[in-house]
């Protein structure tokens, strides 16, 4: 196998330069994160878990971006690895132009008001011992949002776009049903006045009408404030509701990123057609025609060769065993990563390089 | 505001009414538990006759309260529904509506003696023209009945599994218990042919394995092959597929749906999710806060639904394929199950409430020959067939 062919990746070309350009606020480029797998006595490192193995995309400002993907494909770990809550291994993260991982700890700490995260489980992340006021507050007296005289109002107010009444205050998590727990987290990351917010499963500990409550919520909050999400989530029809562009990931890599509507009508990568064929619809009638994925997904630890995704693949080829495709850009806007879209050259290219003796 | 001010009065309680709560309860649960132990002794207390012979359970009016130390929770009030045989019903409704304390009533699995179904008749059919009223079934009976004849497949496979034994024992387990007669080596061969119906291709490594060994999808497969070895009339699936990625999902779904017609049982399927319900089942039972609201065929609930609940429900979930600008979000929260209100539990979100809605609870009202539905709108269009019973808790 010529080192050439192999190290033919990603060639990304319209993300050169997006980090200068204004319009994004958040570029990821080729985004690596392992986790070493460390032998039980000398702990020597002696294989790596590739949760995220380069991953690119960019968010437009007061967009949302949504990522989808089985459990354990690394979609939590990509947001935060984005929000430096843990060590990159390779790649860059611009936010509005700088890189996130050359920040100081002090400058790091000037940006965080700007990125904030909510979390799946609203009952594990709000302190028990800390009344609604405080939790919400607490932020924003440590980074001075807002002069002293007016913090009482200004967390009124922020409560209040949250949909939470003002005698919440001096409640404590434990009184709220998960529904408003929730609108608390939220609240919580929105009184920094952030441009970003990490949204990690927001809405999959929900029932379904609380869900809608606080989709709903979400969308109106980036009418009024401009924010952008990230929003990650493995039920693909929220997705669809809340997303402007898609990010599907198998493997801790990306498969396709393009905007929702093309995702959904017409899916390009045979994994996201498995995926969206898979969702099921409300309606006895809906005659479903499913593709079934064989078997479940491989351990991130030992990953397939070539194509992660060939050994579940149902239109998998020879070349798909050997060689990992590249992430193009098929139309505009339409990324995807399948050797079923190769032009005919590289293909021939491709197939030619397969090793003979296999 | 003052809807808040009440709500805060009734859940703080004073030491003296939590006192006299947990005295009332003590002499309740003991009296319950007594008239139990009673009922078992005498076989004829709880035969029964079917309704209709081609059910499978019959719920009549069934009520089963928790009588905790904050007051009498309701968690199920008056439900009643048929399970027909060889056919899926499937239970819909939000968390804490019910759905799976009904499931677990049928069972006998209920936390006693806080948890107690206290009203109501809940008919299995024996096969023999007899039915068990399981609500009075002595325990011992119980357990012939409980995983040879009605099985069940809970949410989280992990935790139903039991992580220091192997997959193989765990299967022979129910065998060994309900099939006495069977020697070892029968036990084990009936376990692989377990293994492999389930789709398992290892079938003799996964034998010898520990659950932490396997996969959630794998798991859940290996519950589907503990629930149906002794080949059960009846498997109640509590959210089998709620902890499982889409993919395994549609798998597991298949796979139920496939072994359903190979032994023909009847499943429960018990679910918040109304995409898995359009799949998977034949009818539709929708339940909200302890009382079943609306019933009918698949196609009567999700082509014809009729209670605001339920069209709420429906517009609530975004669906892929169908671009909605807002989604549609049922306001408020459901009542507190200490203090229900004596009218309709759903009237204080209702969109679409009529003059009689501040009266008594609604009746279930028969529109067509398989849809019933509990709600003042079709009062004057449809046939009443009796208002759902709650127990009297001072009488019992």
């Amino acid at each position: 196998m010529s080192e050439e062919l192999k190290n033919m990746n990603t060639s990304l070309n319209s993300f050169d330069g997006a980090e200068n350009d204004p319009q994004y606020l958040l570029v990821v480029k080729n985004l690596k994160k392992y986790f070493p797998i460390k032998s039980s006595f000398f702990k020597k490192t002696i294989g790596n878990v590739k949760a995220v193995d380069g991953i690119s995309f960019k968010i437009k400002r007061g967009t949302t971006m949504g990522l989808v993907g089985e459990s354990g494909c690394g979609k939590s770990t990509v947001g935060k690895t984005i929000l430096r809550l843990q060590d990159k291994t390779d790649g860059e993260v611009y936010f509005n132009g700088t890189e996130i991982f050359s920040l100081s700890k002090q400058e790091l700490r000037k940006t965080r008001p700007d990125i904030q995260i909510i979390f799946q489980d609203p009952y594990s992340s709000l302190s028990p011992r800390l009344p609604i006021a405080e939790i919400i507050g607490e932020g924003v007296r440590e980074h001075g949002i807002v002069p002293k005289e007016e913090h009482d109002e200004y967390i009124s107010r922020i409560m209040k776009a949250c949909g939470l009444q003002e005698y919440h205050k001096d409640r404590y998590p434990h009184e709220f049903s998960g529904g408003q727990r929730q609108r608390i987290c939220i609240a919580r990351a929105l009184a920094l006045n952030p441009d970003f917010i990490l949204c990690d499963e927001p809405v999959s500990a929900l029932d379904v009408s609380i869900q809608a409550q606080i989709i709903n919520l979400l969308r109106d909050l980036q009418k009024e404030f401009g924010i952008t999400y990230l929003f990650i989530s493995h039920d693909l029809s929220v997705v669809e509701h809340i997303s402007d562009t898609v990010g599907v990931m198998y493997l801790g890599s990306m498969v396709e990123y393009a905007p929702t509507e093309k995702v959904f009508a017409k899916p390009m990568h045979p994994y996201t057609q498995a995926l969206i064929s898979a969702i099921p619809v409300p309606d006895p009638d809906y005659k479903m025609d499913r593709v079934v994925l064989e078997g479940s997904i491989p351990s991130p630890a030992n990953p397939p060769s070539g194509c992660k995704f060939h050994t579940r693949c149902s239109k998998c080829m020879e070349v798909c065993k050997y060689f990992n495709p590249d992430f193009v850009e098929l139309e505009e806007d339409h990324f995807c990563a399948c050797h079923l879209y190769n032009s005919p050259e590289r293909q021939a290219e491709l197939e030619a390089a397969i090793p003979q003796d296999k | 505001m003052a809807n808040n001010e009440k709500k805060k009065g009734g859940s703080y309680i004073s030491a003296k009414a939590s006192r006299q709560i947990s005295k009332f309860n003590r002499k309740l649960t003991k009296k319950l538990e007594k008239d139990r132990n009673d009922a078992g002794k005498d076989p004829a207390l709880y035969t029964t006759k079917m309704k209709n012979p081609d059910n499978v359970v019959e719920f009549d009016n069934v009520c089963t309260y928790f009588f905790t130390d904050i007051g009498t929770v309701k968690a199920v009030d008056g439900v009643t529904f048929d399970v027909p045989k060889c056919s899926t019903v499937g239970v819909v409704g939000e968390s804490g509506c019910g759905k799976s304390v009904t499931s677990l009533s049928l069972m006998q699995l209920l936390q006693r003696p806080t948890g107690q179904t206290v009203g109501g008749e809940i008919r299995f059919n024996t096969g023999d023209g007899n039915a068990l009223n399981i609500v009075k079934t002595p325990t011992a009976k119980m357990q012939e009945i409980r995983g040879n004849r009605i099985s069940m497949i809970f949410q989280e496979p992990m935790t139903s599994l039991n992580p220091v034994f192997r997959i193989g024992r765990q299967v022979n387990e129910v065998l060994e218990l309900h099939h006495p007669e069977m020697t070892e080596e029968q036990i084990k061969a009936r376990t692989l042919e377990m293994l492999e119906l389930v789709g398992i291709a290892n079938k003799e490594g996964v034998y010898n394995m520990y659950p932490h060994e396997l996969s959630g999808g794998m798991r859940q497969r290996v519950m589907i092959a503990i629930a149906l070895a002794c080949t059960p009339e009846l498997i109640i699936a509590d959210e089998p597929t709620t902890a499982l990625d889409v993919t395994i999902q549609a798998q597991i779904l298949d796979l139920l749906r496939e072994l359903k017609d190979k032994i023909n049982s009847s499943i429960m399927l018990i679910t918040h999710d109304l995409g898995v319900v359009a799949n998977m089942a034949d009818y539709v039972v929708v339940m909200y806060a302890g009382r079943v609201i609306e019933k009918g065929t698949a196609d009567d609930i999700f082509h014809n639904p009729c209670h605001p609940y339920t069209i709420g429900l429906m517009k609530s979930k975004p669906v892929v394929g169908k671009k909605v600008e807002e989604l549609y979000n049922i306001p408020g929260s459901v009542p507190n199950p200490v203090d229900m209100p004596n009218y309709c539990y759903f009237k204080d979100r209702c969109e679409m409430q009529c003059e009689h809605c501040s009266g008594q609870y609604p009746p279930e009202i028969k529109i067509s020959d398989t849809h019933v539905v509990s709600c003042y709108r079709f009062f004057e269009q449809g046939e009443i067939l009796g208002y759902p019973k709650s127990a009297n808790v001072e009488e019992l």
